[in-house]
Order: C-alpha cells, then structure tokens, then sequence
C-alpha cells in the first residue's frame, strides 16, 4: 500500500476498492509500532482521524468526492488545528490548544484529506536537525543515529519511513528541502507567496513558505493544487492563478535549458559530487541542455540569513510573554519576572540565541550595519537569480553539500549547522519555487536533488522532477523499518 | 542674573478613527464592551495570526493629511516597534516609522488675536494597545485587550507653540477638525483623543532646542494647559538653580496637579523599528486622492469665512458657532427654515440653546431639540405669536419634553394676543378701573405709564403682545386729553 | 560583543541568561557576527534593501465587523483570566 502513489490511492478510494478508514487504520498502526524509535510525531490524531475518515467514506459512497478525499495526511506542529494541540515543537506551547485553523489545514481539510497526527520539528522551525524540538530528537530512518535534517524533520521522517503518505512542512532556510534531501523523499518549497502564511506560525515572515512532502513529484503536484492561492486573511499571499499542477507536470516533457551555478559545487562531498554528475547525465538524455552559471552572492546567503530570520523571528516570538497563552513561570514577582522566566522556561538555547542575535542586529547602532545591508545582499542575491532566469528555465545542484550527519555532531557548533542549508537559503532569500527529489545513495544513506525555478514556475520544476522520476527509482526505495523492532 | 526663559512646546495627538471593525482585524471599536469580548484572535496577537489593513482607516488618515495640506506618501510603509508591556499582546505595536502616510502641512491657530502657522511634521497611522486596569484588584493588574488595535493617527507637530495657551488652541483645533472631516468622535474622556506634550526652556533669542521632558496620555484641554504649565514652572526651577532638565517621560496627575518621571519608561527605549514583514507598501494613487479630495467636507476655517460673508455675522459669534461641527449644521438648518434676520437665529442659538445645553452638560451633538423645531420656536417669536419671554419658558419645555413649540402652545394657551380690538378692551378694562391713576398721569405722573402696561399684560395672563398694548396705550390716553 | 552588550540585549528581549551561560552565549554570538560580517565583502551602496521577496502592494480590506465574542474559547488557553480579564502581577508606572 504504501508504494502507491496518492494519484493511485484516490483511484483506489474513489473506486471504493479501500476505504479512507482502513487507510487511516493502516497508517496508525504503523505510526503505533515503528514510531517510538523514529519520534516523528508530537501529537497522533486517532480520535479526530477515524471521525473524519468515517465521514468521508459516507461522503464517498454518496458520491461526493473530493480531490482528495480519505488521504491521510501528517501535519507539521506549526499550523495551527483547531481543538488539537499546536505546539511548534516548543515548551512555551505545550498545551496550546488553537483555536483555530491554519488557512492550509483548512484547505487540506475541504480537499478531503485525513490528518492523523500533528509531526514533530525543530523548536519554532529554528534548526537542521531537529534536535532542538522540546519533545525530543527525531531520528533518521535511513539510520536512526542520524539526524532526519529540519525543521521539518517529523514530517520528512515519517513520510520517508511510510508512516504517512504524505506531509507538510514549512520552509524558511532550506527546512523542507534539506530534510527531503536527507532522507530520500520529494519536498516542495513554493514561491512565496503561493500558500498562504495564516495560522502558520511565524518564525520568519518574510522567508516562511508552506509546502509538502511526498514520494513523487507528482504527488507533491496534487497536493500544492489543493494548498495554493490568495487568501485575504495574509496580505503576503500572492492572486496569482492556481493552476492544476499535477496536470501540468505530466505535460509532455520538451527538454529544458537548465544551469548549475559553479558556487553550488564547491564545498561539496566528493560522493555527492559524483551522484549529482550521474543525475546531470540523465538529464541530458532526456533533451535537457546543461550550462554552467555563476551566482556569485549565493555564498552571502547564509550570512544575510543569519541576520533577516533572527531579527524578524526576535519580533514574532514576542509575544510569547505569559500572558495570554503559552507557558508562565510560576513564581513571578513583577511583570518583568514574569516575561524573563517565561521566556527563559519557556524557550530552548537555539531559541533564545536567535532572539539575542535579531534584537542586536535591529537594536539602535546596528540596524544600517546588519538589517539594512542584509536586506541590500538580499536584494543582490535576487537579481543575480532574475539574470540567471533570463537565460536558463531552472537551476539545478545538490540540495545539501553532503548526507545526513549524526545525531549530537553539529549541535553545540551552531556555525557549521547553520552552513548545512548553504544551497537552499538563497532560494528563501529570494522567494523563489525549490523541491528537492532523491538523486542517489551515498552508502545508504540518500541524497537529494535541488531544483530551482523563477517566481511561480512550480509546474516547471515538478515537471522536470517528474521526468527524472520517469527514468529512475531512487524516489521508490525505503529504509528498512524491519531493522528497528 | 535671571535668564529670561522662552518655552517650546510640540504636541503628539493621537486620534482615535471612527471606524467600524480594528485597523488590522475584523473585531468591533465599540466603546465599552465587557472586558476581552471584542478581542479577536489577531488582536490577542495568538500565535499565527496577520494584520489585514483597514481601507477605511487609511481614507480617514489621508482625508486628514489632505484637510492640513500635507503630502500624501504613495507608498507608505508599516514598521514595528518593539517593547514589552502587558496590554501591547504581540510585544510590538504596528505603526509607521520611515515613511508614514502624510508628512508635513500645518494649522493656523489665533494667537493673542493674531493668526499663527503651526507645522506639522507628519501623521501616521497605528495601531492602539488595550488597556491596563491597575485598581481593580489588589495585587494584580488587569488587561482589557478591546482597545487593541483599535485604529490611531499620531499628529506629529514641529515645536512651535509658545505656551500652554497656543498648545491648547492647536489642539482644539485639531479636535474640530477631525470632527469636521468625521473621523473622529473626539470623545476625550473616552480617550478617543489624546495627547503628549514635548515640553522645553531655552534662553530668549536661542535658536537652539533645550532638553525636552515627554509628558504622556494628556486627555482634557484642561489637563493639557494645566501639566504644561507645572511642566514649564518645574524646568524654569531647575534651570535657574544652575542644573539640568533631564530627558524623561512624565505623567500628570490632575489630583495634585503636578507631573513625575514614570520609572517603568525609563529604561533605555530601543524600539528597534524595522518595515513589518507582515504588511506590504500602502500604495495610494493619484485616482484615490482625487476621490478624496471631490468627497473632502468643508473645513472649520472655510465655514468661518462664509459665516461671516454670507450672513454678516460678528467674528465672535461665528467662533462659537463654528465651534462645533453639530452647532453649525444645525444652525444652517434653522437659517434655513426661518424667515426673520439671521442675527437673530445666531443670538438665540448663543444665549439661550447653547445655555441649555451648558446648563444640562449636553453636548451640542446631543442637543434634543430638533433644528425645525427650533426654527418653528424663532419664527412664532418674529410673528409676534409669542413674546421673548415666553419662547424661553417654551423652549425649556420643549428641551425637557421633546415636544413641538406648536403643541407647547397650545396646550398651555401660550399664544401671544395681537388682536386690536381685543387688546382694546384689555386697555379699557385697565384705564376703568385705575381711574384715580390715570388722573394722576394726566396730570404729570409719567410714570404710571409702565404700571398700565404691566397691569394689561396681567390682565391678559401675560398674552398680550406689548408692542401693541404700548401703541393703543399710547392713543388712548392721548385721545382723553 | 561582551557580556554587557549580551546583558542589555537580553533586557530588550526579555531573556534571562545564566551567568554559567553567559560566556558562551558571547562566544556563540561572536561566531555569528563573524559570519554575519562575510556581508561586508560586497559593496551594496547602489541597492536598495529588499523587505518582501514579491514586489506586492498592500490590498485593503472593506470595514466591516465579522468577528464574534470567542473570550471564553481564547482564555481556555489563558495562564490566568479572571472577571473576563487577563491577570499579570501588578504593575507600577
């Protein structure tokens, strides 16, 4: 069951050859037995589940099907569910119950999928390893010493270990893109703008986008369709028409010009290296012409981000003060007590590192020397991508400069974890469409493509990521669950 | 030696909008909700939320830019300031900071009778906080979030004012003004219209700007002149002692009538303003302007101007009348519907309506007798149906009762008897039975000529029109002669 | 960066720091910046910073009130509330 696709899952669904409760069922169970050593869940929905599950299938036997109607799906702790615990993988929001749904929830919810649990990630979306969630470290299933990347670790892991067909996540520096990459599904980063960012909750505004996981560039098609589009509830979201991106990706593949900017090879993992040359090498078969480019500030990228997501994550996350929500210390004396031990209690060390990081670089003095010229490299990196665009379709390279690293080796280095998203910053930086597909194992452990297209070309790149699925199989192989128990 | 100090003082007044829903969320203005009921998710700043900008809060602000000619930013931008206090819920209060959505302009205010500009520096729109309840429990505060994110413009002006005096006449006129334009209630106790007062000494003749206190959340004109005032004689204090002013935020308190430093705002304010990542550039078109502009109600002093033209009326009188944007539609209602000399309209209004409503502490706004009624009132006084005396005891009756001025009178026979023949009667009756008195008159007692008149009149229960009763007074005791 | 700058900043974000962590923190931040400071290789005085990714203008919204009274629904997640109020030790201007 779990080697189908959701293409082929809503045919069997819709043909009632397997229910949504069964599916649901079968997900669960696995989630029950396989979970426990992978931890890619913070809060299982069974209760909810099962309802909904049960509801479609009444849906389905009066005829009313919806898009994707009984898909089970996982959902990152970020968006916010009504009556369901949101957490954001902190301490600070252990037992916030929302109040209500995140506009991607609710549109998942109206296309008929099933959410079966809410996927663990790093604390507030902040981290590459998911090692800094509160409720504790999710482990690569290709190797459970090994991180799953992040933040979106949860929802990477559970989709790569099949215990859901598919997930969402959110993407501020490459946190879809690098988990996907490092443990050998497809995740898809939209343009900014594409989903809307409401009841998402914000760790960078102007870099947060929503996006999902799936094993095929197809399936990550079907479910961005049923994701997009403006919605007035978040000013940032952009009116640009959805079309049907499953439809467009399968489109007849009419080769492509296509550019690997040399900055995104240096650096790299020799291994990788050669997986990513004999991924290039498949390409070209399928008439897609190869040149090289340069994207000379791209290396400026994780500097600039490490300016612009601290300082707008320093203002987002004030509001968690003990007030109105969220954890509160217990002994406060005074209402500054009572924000600094709040606060303190109630964010972890990468927390609280990056709030100190953000306040200096707006603070008075500073704001010209880091916001301001961030936001000027910010505004370079964009053009360099604009030019590039103009003479190529999409850009290509390895998403991560090398496979998952080990649990704990980059923790207390916060420098070399912040250079793993070294390929995939620039693209937030820019508002730029990315997806990463696997493109190969390097000692069993996989590793992934990156492709990068122009402000809404999300059906052109899943149209080159759906070719490269045509000709290989490295998106349908899986960890070893056996292993584990 | 004495220095001889000069102050200068700048106004921050922030101006509630009239509109219906929160500048940033859909959740109600109304004014005195239960505590947190119009309080929605993106007001409590819950995790997730976005602002969505009102249009409407955007419209008032350029309809004010556009009232003081100022410039209308067409790509304005919303920035955060960040601090931490309890009933700001998201920990940064959504405002304009580097480019706000009118910058310069001014206002002319009467300065010892001469008119003087003051600039204004710029407005920009922002979001208010909730309120802090510090007396309702013991140790504990209370916060009421139904004002956040109820819509403001901040007036910035530039340090022109002198005195407390022309600092409470530019705020005054700001307060006509907003009501003229309709988006604000200008509600002071309610807080609808506040404000901080810059103030600084310098030498006489300086050029140069002194170190200025802040003085914070100043909600009555009185409160304004009042902690200006102390402000002023605190600093000239300090200053001739040789020491000085230091840089602070302070608060009045009314009770004492004196200021001190707020401590909580004394930590250095970094408010780390940076554009909101949440909000895009404002883009305000030419088109829109226009729009405005074509829909822009006339203005206080443009009403002045054409009181004084177009019905002749005394510059004091027109102040008053102008005063109030109510007052002055509601006396171009009447004017409208009487027939007698506008003066007359304008008199009654000021002495005897505006009394009322002084004596009841009825705002103009609220006046419960209706412009037709009142211009019914003055037309039975100019018809001589009812004498001036009587239309005070009627009008007083029709503030209490509601009533027309028609059914007033009737029902209580006030009508005013203007009949000749009747009145001669009347003066017949009273010459008869004071004969002994109109000997005396005939023989030189002048006098008695009021005693006749008051003695018709109440004859007559006070009806008699005593014009007429005066005119065939006159005659017949000329022709007994 | 020193551990004065660090302590002021923590103020600002009120963020209560350990001594024990206190050096650290510095060290962390240090590194950062160093990064942070790669930006300085380029020069940017020809461009114009960049805050939104899509050059997006602002929509606005009609005035209309839509939202309902949900207190009780918000406070289920309230610390502490009261009397309809939230509560916070007392506060001194």
């Amino acid at each position: 069951m779990e080697n189908k696709t959701l293409t082929e899952l809503t045919v069997e669904l819709k043909s009632k050859k397997i229910s949504s409760s069964e599916l649901t069922k079968y997900y669960l169970e696995k989630i029950k037995k396989y979970d426990p050593r992978l931890n890619s869940f913070i809060t299982l929905t069974e209760e909810f589940a099962l309802k909904k599950a049960s509801q479609i299938d009444t849906e389905i036997s009066k005829g009313n099907f919806k898009p994707l109607s009984g898909i089970p799906i996982a959902q990152k702790d970020i968006f916010c569910t009504k009556g369901v615990r949101t957490t954001c993988g902190s301490k600070m929001l252990s037992n916030f119950i929302s109040p209500y749904d995140a506009t991607v929830i609710r549109k998942l919810n109206e296309a008929g999928t099933v959410m079966i649990g809410k996927t663990n990630m790093d604390e507030f979306a902040m981290g590459s390893s998911n090692e800094t969630s509160y409720f504790g470290t999710v482990k690569n299933p290709w190797d459970l010493e090994r991180v799953p990347g992040g933040s979106s670790g949860g929802s990477a892991a559970c989709v790569s270990a099949g215990l859901a067909p598919c997930a969402t996540g959110t993407d501020t520096g490459g946190s879809i893109r690098q988990p996907a990459s490092l443990t050998g599904i497809c995740g898809l980063k939209p343009t900014y703008g594409r989903v809307s960012r409401y009841g998402m909750i914000a760790f960078a505004s102007s870099l947060d986008q929503a996006g999902v996981f799936a094993k095929t560039a197809e399936d990550c098609a079907l479910l961005l369709t049923h994701m997009s589009g403006y919605d007035e509830q978040d000013s940032t979201s952009s009116r640009e028409s959805v079309p049907n991106y499953l439809q467009e990706c399968k489109a007849e593949f009419k080769g492509m010009k296509i550019g690997i900017p040399k900055e995104f090879l240096e650096g790299l993992d020799h291994d990788v290296h050669l997986i990513f040359d004999e991924a290039v090498k498949q390409l070209e078969k399928v008439n897609c012409k190869i040149v090289e480019i340069s994207l000379k500030s791209s290396k400026l990228g994780v500097s600039a981000y490490q300016v612009v997501a601290p300082a707008e994550c320093s203002s987002n996350l004030s509001r968690y003060d003990g007030v109105r929500f969220g954890h509160r210390t217990k002994d406060a004396e005074n209402i500054i007590e009572l924000y600094k031990k709040s606060r303190s209690e109630g964010f972890g060390d990468e927390v609280k590192r990056r709030i100190l990081v953000g306040t200096y670089a707006l603070s008075a003095g500073y704001y010209d020397a880091y916001y301001i010229k961030a936001q000027k490299i910010r505004s370079l990196i964009s053009r360099e991508f604009k030019e590039a665009f103009d003479k190529v379709d999409l850009i290509i390279g390895p998403t991560t400069p090398d496979v998952a690293f080990k649990l704990g080796e980059k923790l207390n280095d916060p420098i070399a974890m912040y250079l793993s998203d070294i390929f995939t910053v620039s693209t937030n930086l820019a508002g730029l469409p990315a997806i990463s597909i696997p493109m190969g194992m390097k000692k069993n452990l996989p590793t992934g493509l990156q492709i990068i297209g122009g402000h809404f070309q999300e059906s052109k790149l899943l149209s080159l990521a759906h070719e490269f699925q045509k000709m290989t199989d490295w998106h349908l192989q899986k960890p070893d669950n056996q292993k584990w128990i | 030696m004495d220095i001889e100090y000069e102050s200068v003082i700048g106004l921050e007044v922030h101006v509630q909008l009239k509109t219906k829903s929160k500048i940033f969320s859909q959740a109600s203005t109304n004014f005195g909700a239960n505590p947190n009921t119009q309080a929605c998710a993106v007001d409590l700043g819950l995790p997730g939320v976005l602002p969505v900008l009102n249009k409407e809060a955007v419209r008032m602000a350029i309809t004010f830019g556009l009232a003081v000619g100022a410039r209308i930013e067409n790509n304005s931008i919303f920035a955060r300031k960040n601090y931490f206090y309890p009933d700001l819920p998201k920990g940064y209060q959504i405002s304009q900071y580097e480019i706000p959505i009118v910058s310069g302009g001014s206002l002319d205010i009467n300065a010892n009778g001469e008119l003087k500009k003051i600039r204004i520096t710029r407005a920009h729109l922002e979001e208010d906080a909730g309120k802090s309840i510090h007396d309702l429990y013991e140790n504990e505060s209370a916060i009421d979030l139904n004002r956040a994110g109820t819509p403001l413009i901040e007036i910035v002006s530039e340090p022109d004012m002198r005195s407390s005096k022309e600092a409470v006449e530019y705020l005054k006129k700001i307060h006509n003004l907003v009501r003229y334009l309709d988006i604000c209630d200008g509600n002071m106790q309610e807080g609808s219209f506040r404000c901080d007062a810059n103030v600084s000494l310098r030498a006489k003749g300086s050029n140069e700007l002194g170190i200025r206190t802040e003085i914070k959340n100043l909600n009555s004109f009185k409160f304004v002149e009042q902690a200006i005032n102390f402000e002023i004689s605190r600093q000239t204090q300090v200053l001739s002692k040789g020491n000085n002013v230091v840089q602070e935020t302070r608060l009045y308190d009314p009770n004492k009538n004196q200021t001190r430093s707020m401590r909580s705002k004394e930590e250095a304010n970094d408010y780390r303003y940076f554009p909101d990542p949440d909000l895009l550039p404002v883009e305000i078109t030419k088109e829109t302007i226009t729009k405005i502009m074509e829909n822009m109600p006339e203005l206080p002093d443009k009403r002045k101007t054409r009181f004084m033209d177009e019905y002749g009326l005394e510059e004091y009188d027109v102040d008053i009348l102008i005063s109030e944007k109510s007052l002055s539609n509601y006396f171009e209602k009447v004017v409208k519907k009487v027939t007698c000399d506008v003066k007359f309209v304008a008199n009654w209004m000021i002495t005897e309506l505006l009394a009322l409503s002084n004596k009841h502490s009825i705002l103009p706004a609220n006046i419960p007798v209706s412009p037709s009624d009142f211009s019914c009132l003055i037309n039975a006084i100019s018809d001589k149906r009812i004498s001036s005396k009587q239309a005070k005891t009627i009008l007083e009756k029709m503030w209490k009762s509601g009533k027309s001025p028609d059914e007033i009178i009737d029902e209580e026979g006030f009508s005013q008897i203007s009949d000749e023949g009747q009145i001669n009667k009347l003066v017949d009756n009273v010459l008869k039975n004071h004969y002994k008195s109109v000997e005396e008159y005939k023989n030189g007692k002048d006098k008695l000529f009021g005693f006749f008149v008051g003695e018709i009149i109440k004859e007559s229960k006070g009806k008699a029109n005593p014009q007429i009763v005066t005119q065939i007074l006159k005659e017949k005791l000329k022709d007994d002669n | 960066m020193d551990k004065e700058t660090v302590s002021k900043i923590a103020n600002l974000a009120n963020i209560e720091l350990d001594d024990s962590k206190v050096n650290e923190v510095v060290n962390n931040l240090e590194k950062i910046l160093k990064l942070v400071d790669e930006m300085n290789s380029v020069d940017t005085s020809n461009l114009n910073p960049m805050s939104h990714p899509l050059n997006l203008k602002q929509e606005l919204r009609d005035d209309i009130v839509l939202e309902p009274n949900q207190r009780e629904l918000f406070q289920e997640n309230s610390p502490n509330s009261h009397d309809g109020y939230y509560i916070v030790p007392k506060i001194i201007d």
